[in-house]
């Protein structure tokens, strides 16, 4: 028997979806209000909502303190060019795993998650020496590598259970048909992998963009990410919130962007493989 | 031309071996079933013939060209999945239209082939769909389709109707034959159901961990089984089988007799027992009758119309021109 569900049940429902929707969504939303109002507003209390001054003074300051733009490039650069050279090397790799799995498959898998449980902080250290070492600090190409390795293992996981998916009868089938193994990639595995593909980059980028911690202690000033940006309006002469909600929100403003319009993508990436 | 010789061939996993040193010809045209329980290597056995496995040993000629350096695609085989395999993200007409793709024809060409196979399989108002939009025997027809427009030597279908629902199955298995009488080509067809095999085939393998128990034409099976395996295996229900003093009586160990050779009345007969579950099937009736002293069970087919009860006495009669022999080593004795 189906569930009936009256009218007075779904308003409920819808309700509490919404409460739930505006308490996640609330910081991000305050943070916006704030970015258009006055220092003194924004450290008012009672709080100021909808009904005050709203100005860009706050945005014409950050612009003219520091340069968004080349925060904005750096970020780009190591949220694109880590997501790139992350999937050259997960693509093979969870490719191999999926399709020629031997004994031990299972075992590199879980060995490679496990390292995501490592405080990054543990690590910090020595990787910080190596990068003086190898001259890498406060470099794009440091940030890139570092940032690839650790979104590494997600992303090899990701494109796995993806591949996984791909019934290995329809590539047989492609062999009889008469493809060959440039025609079986082109045709066939390709079609089929894309959506896989697109929305492990897609979360990629987002994780890379919003990585804080190694972009703050790897960098100083050249190849400082949007990350970096934000964080140098926290201090050090006392806290100026107005401010510091227009940077972040210029900070945020791409990747959100751009989460907005890929979130079906996104959501289907990542439920994939649960439901048959 | 579809001739298919395989000659001393084997196949090990690791150090197990699923196919055994193995001989087999399967003539031009005919259409050849594999037919065995699970894990027999019967389909490992027809994807050594495609190519989608190596041989470890031995030698497999079509058309009696050795095959061991030609790959998959150049075998001019065509084959049909268990699980149809079509890509779902092309249209039934790309999917269908695949194989010629890669062979290099003109579109022209290929829009023909499709459309002429379409219409064989009743697919001419589908082909714009995805596969994903097609119900399981569609999907079935689809991939039947990509293999004939290919104009293979020989087609290779495993167990393709076992994903589909009773009906179907009857309705395709009808339509797999009759391709078969159109075409022309020779055609292997792997499968558990030993009803399949009896009503497509030509020939039929039964297979047994690796070996093949016997070779023949349906009648041929059910009527000189090679051994209790076969005797066992051809025949639904299962030939009954009895050992002991009964046996003995024929000169051997154990003597098989199927339900539809026994009589039954209820007043005398040479053997008597008491009927357990009766299976109705409308035409034919079913009885398993036990406390026969002859084995656990015996199984009697009767007239649609005779009943019996449930803990009914009955008495039966074996047809002595039917009763098969076999062995101590469970080979038939002729």
């Amino acid at each position: 028997m189906a569930r009936s569900v009256t009218l007075q049940r779904k308003s409920f429902n819808t309700l509490i979806a919404w409460i739930i929707g505006l308490l996640l969504f609330f910081p991000i939303l305050w943070t916006i209000l704030t970015s258009f109002k006055t220092e003194a507003q924004a450290i008012a209390d009672p709080p100021v909502w909808f009904f005050f001054d709203w100005t860009l003074e706050n945005y014409r300051v950050v612009q003219e303190r520091s340069n968004y733009s080349r925060f904005l490039w750096n970020s780009i650069i190591i949220a694109g060019g880590s997501t790139i050279l992350g999937m050259i090397i997960a693509i093979p790799a969870a490719w191999s795993m999926a399709f020629v799995p031997s004994n031990r498959t299972k075992d590199i898998l879980l060995w490679m998650l496990s390292t995501k449980m490592l405080p990054a902080v543990g690590v910090l250290y020595p990787i910080y020496l190596i990068f003086i070492q190898l001259g890498l600090l406060d470099t794009r190409v440091g940030l890139t590598i570092v940032l690839m390795l650790l979104n590494l293992p997600i992303m090899v996981w990701m494109l796995y259970t993806y591949f996984k998916e791909i019934p290995g009868e329809i590539l047989e089938a492609a062999r009889m048909d008469g493809a060959g193994l440039k025609e079986e990639i082109l045709y066939v595995l390709t079609p089929m992998a894309i959506p896989g593909i697109a929305s492990t980059m897609l979360l990629n980028i987002i994780l890379a963009w919003n990585e804080a911690f190694w972009t703050l202690n790897l960098t100083a000033a050249r190849a400082a990410p949007l990350t970096a940006f934000i964080a140098s309006y926290s201090s050090p002469e006392g806290l100026f919130y107005a401010k510091l909600s227009a940077a972040s929100t210029m900070a945020i403003a791409p990747i959100l962007i751009l989460g907005w319009f890929s979130q079906k993508q996104l959501v289907r990436g990542l439920t994939f493989g649960a439901v048959k | 031309m579809g001739q298919i010789v395989l000659e001393q061939v084997t196949k090990s996993f690791g150090e197990v071996t699923v196919i055994p040193p193995l001989d087999l010809t399967i003539e031009d045209g005919e259409f050849t079933v594999f037919v065995g329980p699970s894990g027999c290597g019967k389909s490992t056995l027809l994807r050594l013939i495609a190519g989608l496995e190596d041989v470890t040993s031995g030698e497999i000629r079509i058309d009696g060209r050795p095959s061991a350096s030609i790959p998959p695609a150049k075998r001019g085989l065509a084959m049909v999945f268990q699980s149809y395999a079509l890509y779902p993200h092309m249209t039934v007409r790309k999917n269908i239209a695949f194989p010629l793709r890669m062979a290099g024809l003109d579109k022209t060409e290929q829009d023909r082939r499709v459309k002429q196979a379409a219409a064989v399989l009743n697919l001419t108002d589908y082909l714009d769909r995805r596969p994903g939009q097609l119900s399981g025997g569609q999907r079935q027809r689809v991939a039947i389709g990509r293999a004939i427009v290919r104009e293979p030597a020989a087609f290779l279908f495993d167990e393709p109707l076992s994903n589909l629902d009773a009906a179907l199955r009857v309705g395709m298995r009808l339509e797999i034959s009759e391709l078969h009488n159109r075409l022309k080509t020779t055609m292997i067809y792997v499968t558990h159901d030993q009803v399949e095999a009896m009503t497509m085939a030509d020939k039929i393998v039964v297979l047994r961990a690796g070996h093949i128990e016997q070779v023949g034409s349906p009648l041929e099976l059910y009527r000189a089984p090679r051994n209790l395996f076969v005797a066992g295996f051809i025949g639904s229900p299962r030939m009954n089988l009895i050992e002991g003093p009964e046996a003995a009586k024929h000169d051997a160990t154990t003597i098989g007799i199927r339900p539809e050779h026994i009589s039954i009345s209820a007043e005398e007969g040479r053997w008597s027992g008491v009927v357990g579950v009766s299976e109705h099937l409308g035409s034919d009736t079913f009885f398993h009758v036990h406390q026969t002293g002859l084995a656990e069970s015996i199984t009697v087919r009767a007239d649609g119309e005779v009943s019996f009860k449930h803990g009914d006495r009955i008495h039966m009669t074996p047809r002595d021109d039917m009763i098969h022999r076999f062995d101590d080593k469970g080979s038939r004795i002729a």
